[in-house]
């Protein structure tokens, strides 16, 4: 029993233990803040998984940013309708065959796993192969922003249909107005002060991670991410406020990014086949797409955080 | 025998699954809920990116990895899109519960 597969035990043990702390647990916002815990931890297996880029998204969005979502959530529950997060009791017999569910499913994941031939390579081969015509040398960016480009020009107009349909939430004297609630943050408070210190650093942090995607992990969704970050901090810390949703400059950021991407994609079809980009101009446009979707990825993610108007223009 | 890195954490996914599930049934609170469907959903991406390194020698596989940022990506706007619709109900319903499922509370 070799170091590292005692570590891979134990991090799968605690990552099954924060799981099940964070789904049965009595009190809601611990919950959350096990949910949040579970996420870093899950960002660690991706590292031992060799998924670096998969990492960084995980530890950005699926820790850092869901877990803003589910405290503003809990906060807006308390404040607005005295919801403390308690939940009416199941009787014994719906919870047996819930736990008989959820058991026979995960049996079943296990029993196809376990029946899977060992070292297949998969599409490895096939990536590397043809990874030099892809204009990148970080074989994750040339899957997305190349091989399968179609999902990822799906995924950004994804994520502008869920900002509309939270949007499509606002009541209408509210339309128009501020998204999410007035902050108030002490002048003198630690939020404050981190509001003006890590703001310049996240933004260098943001474009390198973005530029350093084409060759290492990283990209423009992990950036985007950092962006939004950092402008949910600046707008906690009381030092700007959120744009009016009917500015037009708003969305107008919103749509460069996918504008881009369908642009370039239309381009290419003129030339031979839908999103194709030729050996030659690969790189320059990835980048181009890169760094318009890193734009609007940020201004749509920091929106979707911050919901729908709740008070008065 | 001792299992590989890859079974191992693609069992770790399928029990993860398994624990969401059993939380999205039985936990009536509607934010639970949206917690339960995001633990559901990190341990589908574990499982996929898992049978991504079954041969750890070639590398790991960067399609899944692709894939599964698109999908937490995607898993973020849901949420937060559920997220907006249990503020909405409850501020109407006074509770992020839905009715048929509100029973004593605990």
């Amino acid at each position: 029993m070799t170091a590292a597969f005692v570590f891979d035990a134990m991090l799968c043990l605690l990552l099954v233990g924060t799981a099940v702390s964070a789904v049965a647990g009595r009190d809601l916002f611990a919950s959350i803040a096990f949910f949040v815990t579970y996420g870093i931890l899950i960002g660690l297996a991706w590292l031992r998984l060799g998924a670096v880029d998969v990492a960084l998204a995980e530890a950005a969005i699926g820790a850092g940013l869901t877990g803003v979502l589910l405290i503003g959530a809990w906060s807006m529950l308390q404040r607005r309708c005295g919801d403390g997060g308690n939940d009416p009791a199941m009787p014994v017999l719906p919870k047996l065959a819930a736990a008989a569910v959820s058991v026979t499913v995960t049996g079943m994941l296990a029993l196809a796993v376990l029946a899977l031939p060992v070292g297949a390579p998969g599409l490895v081969p096939l990536v590397t192969e043809n990874l030099s015509e892809s204009g990148v040398g970080n074989p994750v960016t040339a899957v997305l922003l190349n091989f399968r480009a179609y999902d990822t020009l799906m995924e950004s107009i994804v994520l502008l249909i869920a900002l509309v349909a939270v949007w499509a939430l606002t009541p209408k004297e509210l339309w128009g107005g501020v998204p999410g609630l007035r902050q108030h943050a002490r002048p003198d408070g630690v939020l404050a002060t981190f509001g003006r210190l890590l703001p310049p650093l996240g933004l260098v942090v943001a474009v390198y991670v973005v530029w350093a995607g084409s060759e290492m992990p990283g990209g423009a969704f992990q950036a985007g991410t950092i962006l939004a970050a950092v402008w949910l901090l600046v707008v906690m810390a009381g030092i700007a406020e959120e744009p009016r949703m009917s500015s037009r400059l708003l969305r107008l950021a919103l749509v460069v990014g996918p504008a881009v991407f369908l642009g370039v994609g239309l381009v290419g079809a003129a030339f031979g086949s839908f999103l194709g980009l030729p050996v030659d101009f690969a790189k320059a446009l990835i980048l181009a797409i890169e760094f318009a979707l890193t734009f609007s990825i940020a201004v749509t993610l920091a929106l979707l955080v911050a919901g729908t108007p709740r008070e008065g223009t | 025998m001792m299992l590989s890195t890859a079974t191992l954490y693609a069992l770790c996914g399928a029990a993860m699954i398994g624990i969401g599930v059993y939380g999205f049934i039985v936990r009536a609170h509607l934010l639970r809920r949206v917690l339960a469907f995001n633990v559901i959903g990190s341990g589908v991406f574990l499982f996929l990116g898992a049978l991504g390194y079954r041969a750890p020698q070639a590398g790991a596989d960067p399609v899944p990895h692709a894939l599964i940022i698109t999908g937490i990506v995607v898993a973020l706007s849901l949420t937060a899109l559920a997220v907006a619709l249990v503020l909405k109900h409850a501020e109407e319903a006074g509770r992020a519960v839905l009715p048929e499922e509100d029973r004593e509370e605990t």
